[in-house]
């Protein structure tokens, strides 16, 4: 055993890199709750945005023109839940569920002729001057575009929630869709736009793990992390702030348990295993604590019936 | 003649099984106040909503100013200066005032204006609300603050109040007509829905009267009298609440140095509550909404326990049981809040016939549930009160305001209590189901029950209590027979200057 091998600047750095998936789906799943729907295809929308991405920036070269298809993968594929819940008005639960398993099955056949591929790279930004500071350099200024996109997302995400008209009435919809639609708002429209943004957003965190985590394809390699992302946005009191600590935190985690896993520590390696796990729903749930409860509609089909 | 700032004609609306309005036509003057009077079911509602584009007329069409009008959206009807206050109130729970009130309008200032806008507004118009308070957390009366403060802010042309003063206290209704009347002399419009016919005639200059989706008659509602609005709503002559001299018999409640806290942040504490109330008694409880009434009901229905010895039933202390212990001995309760307190809104009228009935109906043998006898005791209430709907299976949220508060009402009654108590029984419904909600109130107390009824509506306590008491920040006064008691002497009561000196007032 030999703590001495782990380098605590890289630990730091890679820890941003590990919750940035997590981060991307939750952002977006936070706002899709926001507006009253509960979207438990995280799974699916993000495996879909990881096999797309991971397509197309093979096919053109581009790992940018990856991103973009990829959240287009994961927007399209919540329109089937847009189609199934919106208008079909069918159970969000079974219908998220089903999406789940849908996009494991469907990303697996697509992604049959890209396993073993490389993807090609999108290299880091280095932020002139910032980048040269030792120790806080390497970890805060090194990184790939899409990690700072994810922290703008979590900013913009915020603000507009808390300061923007477009944020109230999102808010407002998720509340009491009832009252909202008496009010003359369009309570599915909205719906609908949260839902696809949910969608782009999990879409964008599948591929930041098959083309920058990983960086390679294999089958359901998303492992979990939607499941994560969902229990995040709940135990983070749906708060943009504390779903970007709680992903930290569990990205942080998981790094350092791998870290020591390979500096041999004499933990077996399922308790390192599952330490990501119990201390971040540990932390949130006494970060929870306070009277924050979930949107009021949260799940509620919406019919506008008179 | 002058163009009407609104003129409706022929409109038409017709659901499946049922025609809500029926070639309606009227027109609303400029700066007039215009009552729209009706039963529950009239078709009011679906008739404000065509006009607030909620609803789109299956025929029909509608002028304002002369211009067609058909609003395809409340968006639309708002720009051309159009405002409604709802009767079930569509505000967000979890937002603040100023949230709340900014959802309503089209192009809203920044939070902090609109906060400063909001204490004014309400400062001039005597209806004082903090912007920044969380509207889940105010009273029924302080809610309907926020519906008419967001219309207000609007600078409406024509402003449709849906029974604006069901929860108000006579002083508050006062500011209340005090501002509609600054509005119409500024030019504003009112349509304006009531089933108090008294209202109406001090308010209104013009009065449509609708009868099962048609327009069956106009009048100035000054020079009508009230029993006979009534009559052409009721269509059949009304019925007022009778009373026959009554004996009391002992001490049924005993409520002796009651103090407790509020379970919600923003709710009043109950401060050394003394009452007895006996059997036969109607005890009547005003006050202006958020002074304790709501606390009042939890803490007498069980939900909020005290000491033992705080409430005692027949002189056997009863503080600590909950809500079933004391239904089992007979302390039956009505709370205030229909959907969602009262009965469960997305549950049958049977399953909610069962949630308050089980124990003292036996609609339960040992954990399973006896479907049939449930059926029929809902069965019952609905033919008992005459509660309209197509029968026990339909869900509670499909009832209008007042058949449902028929049906929550008509259960407790049903099950013989010893005491009851209810809050506000007859808050939105219209004159003919208030008064048989009224009569089975007295004929309940006629046979030995003792009644404790909260309301906020002073004619209606005076009209069934036998004995007045009123809430203020949590106390209540000493209860007072109500024979011989004025409505300053009620105003002091409720105003809280308990047995103070009066001179200066």
């Amino acid at each position: 055993m030999d703590l001495g091998e782990i380098n605590p600047v890289l630990l730091v750095a890679s820890l941003m890199v590990a919750a940035t998936p997590l981060l991307l789906a939750a952002i977006g799943e936070l706002v899709v709750e926001k507006a009253g729907v509960l979207n438990l295809g995280v799974e699916g929308m993000m495996i879909v945005g990881a096999i797309s991405g991971f397509a197309i920036s093979v096919e053109t070269g581009s790992p940018w023109l990856g991103f973009i298809a990829a959240a287009i993968g994961g927007a399209v594929l919540s329109l089937l839940f847009v189609l199934l819940t919106q208008f079909a008005l069918a159970n969000q639960v079974a219908s998220g569920l089903a999406l789940t398993l849908f996009g494991l099955g469907f990303s697996a056949l697509m992604g049959q002729s890209y396993v073993g591929v490389k993807p090609p790279s999108m290299g880091d930004i280095h932020i002139p001057l910032l980048s040269d500071i030792p120790v806080i350099g390497p970890i805060l200024f090194q990184h790939d575009p899409i990690l700072y996109l994810g922290i703008a997302l979590v900013a913009a995400v915020w603000a507009t929630l808390k300061y923007t008209r477009v944020g109230l009435i999102l808010r407002a919809v998720g509340e009491n869709h009832d009252a909202a639609h008496a009010l003359g708002y369009k309570v599915i429209k909205i719906r609908i736009l949260a839902i696809l943004f949910g969608g782009a957003c999990a879409g964008l965190g599948g591929a930041y793990i098959s083309l920058i985590r990983v960086p390679q394809w294999t089958e359901g390699m998303t492992a979990g992390v939607g499941w994560i992302a969902l229990a995040l946005v709940v135990f983070a009191s749906w708060k943009p702030w504390r779903a970007l600590l709680g992903a930290y935190l569990f990205g942080g985690i998981t790094v350092l348990q791998l870290n020591l896993q390979a500096a041999g520590v004499a933990i077996p390696v399922e308790y390192l295993a599952m330490s990501p796990y119990i201390i971040t729903i540990l932390v949130l749930v006494i970060l929870s604590a306070d009277k924050s409860s979930a949107p009021a509609s949260l799940g509620r089909i919406f019919h506008a019936s008179h | 003649m002058t163009t009407p700032l609104l003129s409706l004609q022929g409109l038409t609306k017709a659901y499946p099984g049922v025609v809500a309005n029926d070639q309606v036509s009227f027109d609303i003057g400029e700066g007039e106040v215009h009552a729209l009077l009706g039963e529950n079911g009239a078709g009011k509602s679906t008739l404000v909503k065509m006009i607030y584009g909620l609803v789109k007329p299956d025929s029909g069409t509608m002028l304002l100013r002369g211009q067609r009008f058909a609003p395809p959206e409340p968006r639309a009807a708002r720009a051309d200066g159009i405002a409604m206050v709802f009767q079930h109130f569509s505000l967000f729970d979890a937002l603040n005032v100023a949230e709340n009130i900014a959802l309503g309008m089209e192009n809203p200032p920044a939070m902090g204006d609109l906060a400063a806008r909001i204490r004014e507004v309400s400062e001039t118009y005597g209806l004082p609300l903090d912007p920044y308070r969380t509207v889940g957390d105010l009273s029924a009366g302080e809610r309907q603050r926020v519906e008419i403060i967001r219309c207000l802010l609007q600078d409406p042309k024509l402003l449709i109040m849906d029974e604006p003063t069901s929860v108000l206290t006579p002083q508050e209704v006062d500011i209340l007509f005090e501002t509609l009347n600054k509005l119409r002399s500024e030019g504003t419009s009112i349509l304006y829905i009531s089933h108090k016919l008294e209202e109406i005639r001090t308010l209104c200059d013009h009065a449509t009267i609708l009868r099962l989706g048609k327009n069956v008659g106009e009048c100035a509602p000054a020079e009508t009298s009230a029993r006979d609005m009534a009559e052409m709503m009721v269509g059949s002559t009304l019925q007022t609440p009778e009373r026959s001299g009554r004996e009391f018999g002992e001490v049924a409640l005993d409520v002796s140095g009651l103090s407790v806290p509020s379970p919600s942040e923003f709710g009043t504490a109950l401060k050394n509550v003394h009452m007895t109330v006996r059997k036969g008694e109607v005890l009547g409880i005003g006050g202006v909404a958020g002074n304790g009434q709501d606390e009042l009901l939890g803490v007498l229905s069980g939900e909020i326990t005290t000491a033992p010895d705080a409430i005692k039933f027949n002189g056997q202390p009863i503080g600590k049981l909950g809500p079933t212990a004391r239904r089992k001995l007979g302390v039956l309760t009505a709370p205030e809040e229909r959907l969602g307190h009262a009965a469960a809104p997305d549950m049958s009228l049977t399953e909610n016939a069962l949630l308050t009935g089980s124990v003292r109906e036996g609609l339960e043998n040992n954990g399973f549930l006896k479907w049939a006898e449930t059926k029929s005791f809902a069965e019952k209430i609905i033919s008992a009160f005459d509660v309209r709907t197509p029968g026990p299976e339909n869900a509670a949220r499909s009832l209008s305001g007042g058949n449902l508060q028929k049906f929550v009402i008509g259960r407790e009654v049903l099950q013989n209590p010893d005491i009851l108590v209810v809050n506000q029984p007859t808050w939105g419904v219209d004159a003919a189901a208030a008064a048989s909600i009224r009569q089975a109130i007295l004929d309940l107390a006629a046979k030995g029950t003792a009644v404790i009824c909260i309301s906020q509506d002073l004619d209606e306590l005076m009209e069934i209590s036998d004995s007045f008491a009123a809430l203020n920040e949590g106390r209540l006064s000493a209860p007072r027979t109500t024979t011989g008691l004025t409505v300053d002497e009620i105003g002091l009561m409720m105003g809280g200057a308990h047995g103070m000196e009066v001179a200066h007032v």
